[in-house]
């Protein structure tokens, strides 16, 4: 019996997927240690349009599940997630994380995915209101999904800041486009084999990887993606702010610290919904004091 | 159209005349800026003539802003918010607020007539729409800016500071209100700029912050074109835009907001679907069809300007709307028949008329009213078009006027399709008797605004805004808040 390796490939997950880079191309991200983290897929323009167009065949029917199977099955992430601790432990530290730190970002992770499974069906009580209007109208507004949400993954973390973005957009029912951090990216398409393994339906979450100057400004010019999400985007952040108002894309930076347990709540999920109010007539129809 | 004959097949009687009253009301030949309540003549030393679209007469004239101005008046909002508005008890800031809703209530007539005057909009419209609406917008607010902590639960907020707002012609005084109210119960001070064609009630109401108290340089009202907006828009020391436009200046505006850390809040356009299903009540139907595309001449960003109508009851439907048209009055908008009153202005006179030739060179079949426009003033024929095609010029762009494209459809999926197929959404207009149907139409319609068996209804408790390209951000009820308030996390 042989003890040699077999190393593993890491790929894109697109639609349910896990595709190389339509491009052939790869770079070889480096650990603060020194080690090859491995040869990595450099994503292309054409490998994010395929991801948007995975995100938007998938965004109906995921807004339209209950909000409580949505619940559900972000809460199989976390059991799925919680089952391959040790895989993650690995690649953390292989990323450069101290023992320690790797068993705080995992169980930080674990948490914040049950946090926000929780919230599934829920955030529409607290969001939502009936509007006491000056007619007889019943009047009411609801939140609804913005639609396909670009994540651009936090530099400095493997994980957490990635799956701190992730949940309240999944959470809302959006679909996401993700590029993860582009030094540190094994452990997010090693959690895109999670997603894919949990219930999520395929193209829910596609992830990319690569360059972040490359992708980011091919995802804010993206006529068919609704929102842009990141950290500080440093010297290109006004660039990428200017290409969202082609088609008004809403754009959040996010400069929390993902590491603590308090960042995480209602408004990442919040942002990333639209309000919509309905209004309907009280009386019969056509009646005397008819409100048309 | 011969004004006053209602030329509908079996009715036929000519209304008299039924003018509103302007003896009481009173515009002054020239307008300062509004500045720390003080009346300041602009440093340009410009001034422009703001006229009656109904008649192209001279009303009054206006003061123009520049830089220097707006730099004023913003100074003026800093100094109030530092040192006076921050610092007095929310219960105040909301007393403050009921007052002046009671001071518009009280000088309503008189802010109608000069609305109709100004905007060219129907006296009926100025009277019980854009007047009441306005006032209880006021009136809606005041109670919120000591109830904060209920809107936002376990979170905490803080006002922003200088807010800059530059506000449109269509619906001038309801538009100051809309933006006002709440930047100022969430603790802002504000600089609004009114539309250049339309700046007379926001005077008016300059008046009334005046007379009603409101600390100086809470709210400072600068007057002037598209420079002033842009000044004010580039100014450093405000700490958020709110617009409601065009689309166009809309991205304008938040480009010119990029990396400088203000916020901004965007209303933008619309081409909003009128939905009418073969189960709908066909006549009342046919009145929210009306309401939803000649309202205000329609110069309404939610306008329902693109009709879809099942196929099976398109020639029956088609034919009742023709019908009602004719029964529209059209003519001076101070007579309170006036159903179609005039064309804000020349300019956008040209454009609806642009897009109505664009229509007929698309091959599309025009239906207008008979009979002749005033000699004077701006006005438009109510127009619907049939035979449209979906990727039209017509029903793809904003008109901003009373043009209606008429579109069938067979299946509910082919119709929730089609009315999403647009850059903008702002509102859409769904009517059938079936409950089951609504909930299924208004959760796929991708707008943020709709109205099911109704059609362009407002009102201050009821969030308004859009998604996509139609702009981000609510105005009304207690979303509404958000605008102007700074979560902290």
């Amino acid at each position: 019996m042989s003890n040699l390796e077999v190393l593993k490939t890491y790929k894109l997950y697109i639609g349910g997927a896990f595709p190389r880079t339509e491009s052939g191309r790869f770079y070889a991200p480096v650990s603060n240690q020194g080690e090859v983290l491995g040869n990595i897929c450099l994503s292309s323009r054409k490998d994010l349009r395929n991801a948007v167009v995975a995100a938007r065949k998938a965004q109906g029917p995921w807004e339209e599940r209950s909000a409580f199977n949505r619940s559900q099955i972000l809460y199989r992430i976390a059991e799925l997630f919680s089952d391959r601790k040790e895989i993650f432990l690995k690649e953390f530290q292989k990323q450069g994380s101290s023992p320690e730190e790797a068993v705080l970002e995992f169980s930080t992770t674990l948490d914040r995915i049950v946090y926000y499974a929780g919230w599934c069906d829920k955030y529409n009580q607290v969001l939502s209101s009936v509007n006491s209007v000056n007619s007889s109208h019943f009047n009411f507004s609801t939140c609804e999904p913005m639609g396909i949400v670009a994540l651009i993954a936090p530099q400095n973390t493997a994980l957490i800041g990635l799956v701190s973005l992730i949940l309240p957009a999944l959470a809302g029912g959006n679909t996401l486009v993700a590029l993860a951090s582009e030094t540190l990216p094994i452990s997010a398409i090693s959690f895109a084999e999670v997603l894919n393994d949990s219930d999520v339906p395929a193209g829910v979450i596609n992830i990319l990887t690569g360059k972040q100057d490359e992708i980011a400004p091919i995802m804010a010019s993206h006529m068919d993606i609704n929102a842009l999400i990141s950290s500080d985007l440093g010297s290109i952040e006004n660039q990428i702010a200017e290409a969202c108002i082609d088609n008004l894309k809403r754009k959040f930076t996010y400069t929390e610290d993902f590491n603590q347990p308090e960042s995480q709540g209602l408004t990442f999920i919040a942002d990333l919904q639209e309000i919509k109010t309905t209004w309907h007539p009280i009386e019969n129809i056509g009646g005397s004091t008819s409100t048309y | 159209m011969e004004n006053k004959k209602n030329t509908s097949k079996d009715h036929q009687w000519l209304y008299s005349p039924s003018l509103e009253s302007t003896s009481h009301i009173e515009i002054k030949d020239k307008y300062e800026l509004f500045i720390n309540n003080e009346w300041i003549a602009p440093t340009s030393n410009k001034y422009f003539d703001t006229i009656n679209p109904a008649d192209e007469k001279v009303l009054s004239k206006i003061a123009w802003a520049n830089a220097q101005d707006v730099d004023k008046a913003v100074k003026a909002a800093r100094k109030a918010y530092d040192e006076v508005w921050s610092k007095i008890s929310a219960g105040d800031r909301s007393k403050y607020i009921f007052r002046l809703a009671r001071m518009m209530q009280e000088k309503a007539r008189e802010l109608a007539v000069i609305e109709t005057l100004d905007a060219g909009k129907p006296i009926r419209e100025s009277r019980d729409i854009d007047v009441p609406l306005a006032c209880n917008h006021f009136f809606y607010y005041a109670g919120w800016a000591d109830k904060l902590d209920y809107a936002f639960p376990n979170q905490k907020t803080e006002s922003l500071g200088v807010v800059g707002q530059i506000i449109p012609w269509n619906f001038p005084l309801m538009m100051a209100a809309w933006k006002i109210a709440p930047a100022l119960v969430a603790g802002n001070t504000v600089v609004l700029k009114p539309a250049e064609t339309t700046s007379l009630t926001a005077l008016k109401l300059a008046e009334i912050i005046k007379e009603a108290g409101i600390p100086p340089g809470v709210i400072n009202i600068i007057t002037g074109h598209g420079d002033t907006g842009e000044a004010l828009v580039k100014h450093p020391d405000i700490n958020k835009i709110a617009f409601t436009g065009s689309t166009q200046v809309g991205k304008a505006i938040q480009k010119a907001l990029v990396g400088t850390g203000k916020r901004s809040t965007l209303e933008l356009g619309g081409k909003s679907a009128n939905i009418i299903f073969d189960d709908a009540p066909i006549d009342q139907a046919v009145e929210g069809i009306v309401n939803g595309i000649f309202f205000n001449q329609g110069h309404v960003c939610c306008a329902g300007s693109r009709l879809y109508v099942q196929e099976n009851i398109a020639e029956k439907l088609v034919e009742k709307l023709k019908q009602r048209m004719k029964s529209l009055i059209l003519g001076n908008p101070l007579d309170k028949n006036t159903d179609i009153g005039a064309i804000n202005s020349k300019e956008q006179l040209q454009t609806i008329e642009k897009y109505i030739q664009i229509g007929i060179q698309e091959g599309s079949e025009i239906f207008q009213c008979e009979g002749a426009l005033p000699a004077n003033g701006f006005y438009c024929k109510p127009t619907i078009f049939t035979n449209v095609s979906q990727s039209s010029v017509l029903s793809q762009e904003e008109i901003f006027g009373p043009v209606l494209t008429i579109q069938t459809f067979r299946t509910i999926d082919e119709v929730i399709q089609k009315a999403n197929n647009s850059p903008y959404g702002l509102a859409a207009g769904v009517w059938t008797d079936k409950g089951s149907k609504i909930f299924n139409l208004t959760s796929k319609l991708k707008a943020g605004v709709v109205w099911a068996n109704t059609y362009n209804k407002f009102d201050p408790a009821s969030p308004f805004g859009g998604y996509k390209e139609s702009g981000f951000g609510r105005e009304g009820g207690m979303h509404g808040l958000g605008a102007y308030l700074k979560i902290i996390k």
